[in-house]
């Protein structure tokens, strides 16, 4: 490095050109990221702070958005409880089968790619189109499935006509959209060196001690990236809920972005759901801490850190 | 397949299983496995196939009980009548040209620039403001929502596509992502080789990195086509006027009209066949391209 001596400036014209290179082309990102996030996110902060129905300028509240939603709202909790009750069960049933149905697609199988298109391909179908069929499917008196149910002298399933039921039902749907996961865990799966299980065999390791000390801790890396996108996506699920139920019945399935989305674009309360965008987005954060800390036990980086 | 076959005769038995016997065991597991499997896959394609097979039907075929899995006779003028119940030509036209093309068109231009400028230009700082672009990855669009909306609206844009179409012309966090993999595999000497000759940066980006990641090009844009394609939330709040509304808000509305009893008949079956055409794209698009979806997904969790 001729320019560590140099002591004028410290860089050489070469790295001035580099950086002035640089720094063009990476503009349209950085005007994009003070437009569409820095500025949004300070200003979230701000309206979060104010009573703001769109038609008459903020009105400064100082905490109190925040106040009223811990202490004065029972709906708030009820919204709390449905989307951590969603994202408790459908992120790591969704990636525990995710990742099931990844192994044994690994395994010396016929026509894998059939298989695999067929478990990938609800994944990609606008989900408005499959909130539709499934809603067919769901119905009472006129579905699928309880058509079979009651041929056959069976009680009836009230999938999205009852409280109890919604939930679990919507879970189920977001289940079946988890073919990503598998196609990611498919391909971590193949590049694990067959010559580790050949010498894991030698030694007398049977399928589970394979599995247990050979598979999970050499994708373990893909196991994190799945769980934490997976727990971003479910904590804002929308689509499908809210054409599905709308939140109900009895709002057993007002998750928290139907919850949001009532109240900045239904009943116009921008700073209530600034406020409420806010909350998430710490929980959101704790959440992934935890994850990402919790991982150092349990992820397995090879030779690379 | 002809290599799973071959590799299925030749594979020598591993040692530990013959020297135990334990041959009834992997018979079972094998056993196990597809008993498993061909169920499992058959519930994960059976909505697909309720979907096209209901909108072959008609009413009568829709209420019998039990369910009819194989419609006769078929119905195929059902996927002409819905669609025209509603102006679905009009809804196709409006994702098409106002929303999917300018979306993939702005997003892979302005990332690819982006990517170019976080992996093939070297330049102090880059690694940790890359960082930033991480970050903003897996940072909740909820938190941005209420602000966007707040500063489209007070730019005059709502009820058009541009909220949904203007940002994608500064890059996409994931895509910028997902390119710079990309270009990162590429040798150095070959950018090197090009400045000496005098190329400038945009000229080695466009003549030389761009013609060997096409395939990279593909998958990101497929990525961007899918994600505005089925793009459901993003013009649910944009936009107000039924003439403006693209496929995923229209299947909506016909299924606002197909619950009102009595408005006409075939509601159901119209709203699969709708629902069907508006999926087909998807999977023809996934059955021509299967490749580059199956290796984009793989790479999007290769750095874990």
């Amino acid at each position: 490095m001729a320019a560590s001596t140099e002591k004028v400036s410290r860089y050489t014209p070469q790295e001035w050109r580099n950086l002035r290179l640089g720094l063009l082309f990476v503009s349209p990102w950085a005007l994009g990221f003070l437009l569409f996030t820095i500025y949004p996110l300070l200003s979230s902060l701000y309206y979060s702070l104010t009573r703001y129905d769109l038609l008459r300028p903020p009105v400064f509240l100082g905490a109190k958005n925040y106040l009223t939603l811990f202490f004065d709202d029972p709906h708030f909790w009820n919204v709390m409880y449905n989307t951590l009750f969603y994202v408790g069960l459908s992120v790591p049933f969704g990636v525990g089968a995710a990742f099931i149905i990844a192994n044994m697609l690994n395994s010396r199988i016929v026509a894998r790619s059939f298989f695999r298109s067929v478990i990938y391909v609800p994944s990609i179908v606008p989900a408005v189109a499959s909130a539709m069929v499934w809603q067919f499917l769901m119905n009472v008196q006129y579905g699928a499935v309880n058509g079979v149910l009651r041929y056959f002298g069976l009680p009836i399933i009230p999938f999205l006509s009852n409280p109890g039921w919604a939930k679990p039902s919507l879970i189920l749907v977001a289940i079946w959209a988890q073919g990503a996961a598998v196609v990611i865990f498919l391909a971590a799966l193949q590049d694990v060196p067959r010559s580790l299980y050949e010498a894991a065999t030698v030694d007398g390791a049977n399928l589970w001690h394979r599995f247990r000390n050979v598979t999970i801790p050499l994708t373990s890396p893909i196991i994190l990236f799945n769980l934490i996108m997976g727990l971003i996506v479910a904590f804002q699920e929308f689509t499908v809920p809210w054409l599905l139920t709308e939140g109900g019945p009895m709002n057993s399935t007002e998750f928290y972005l139907i919850h949001l989305y009532r109240n900045a674009f239904e009943y116009l309360r921008m700073g209530k759901a600034s406020a409420l965008a806010w909350i998430l987005f710490l929980i959101i954060v704790v959440f992934s801490l935890i994850i990402f800390k919790s991982s150092a036990r349990w992820v397995y980086y090879g030779g690379e850190k | 397949m002809t290599t799973i076959a071959s590799e299925s005769t030749t594979r020598p038995v591993p040692r530990h299983y013959r020297d135990t016997g334990n041959r009834w065991q992997t018979v079972l597991l094998e056993v196990f496995k597809y008993a498993v499997l061909i169920p499992l896959t058959l519930s994960f394609a059976f909505p697909l196939y309720w979907m096209i097979s209901s909108a072959l039907k008609v009413d009568s075929q829709v209420y019998t009980m039990p369910p009819i899995l194989l419609p006769f006779p078929v119905h195929p003028e059902n996927f002409i009548n819905g669609w025209q119940i509603l102006p679905f030509t009009q809804y196709a036209v409006n994702s098409v040209v106002f929303y999917t093309v300018p979306a993939v068109a702005f997003t892979v231009l302005s990332s690819t620039i982006v990517a170019y400028g976080f992996s093939r230009i070297r330049w102090p700082g880059r690694d940790t403001i890359f960082w930033l672009v991480v970050m903003t990855m897996m940072l909740p669009w909820a938190v941005t929502m209420v602000p966007l909306f707040i500063t489209f609206k007070w730019l005059g844009w709502l009820d058009t596509y541009r909220p949904l179409v203007v940002p994608a012309l500064f890059s996409h966090p994931y895509i910028v992502f997902l390119l710079r993999q990309f270009f990162m595999t590429l040798p150095e000497e070959l950018s090197d080789a090009a400045r000496i000759d005098g190329a400038s940066e945009f000229g080695i980006l466009f003549r030389i990195i761009l013609p060997l990641t096409k395939p990279a090009l593909a998958v990101v844009a497929l990525f961007r086509f899918l994600w505005a394609w089925n793009d459901y939330l993003g013009p649910l709040i944009y936009l107000r006027d039924e003439n403006r509304y693209p496929l995923a808000l229209g299947i909506e509305q016909l299924s606002r009209r197909a619950n009102d009893v009595g408005n006409f008949s075939n509601g159901i079956p119209y709203l699969m066949a709708v629902s069907t055409l508006v999926a087909l794209p998807i999977i023809v698009t996934f059955f021509f391209a299967q490749r580059t979806f199956i290796e984009g997904i793989s790479l999007t969790g290769m750095k874990g």
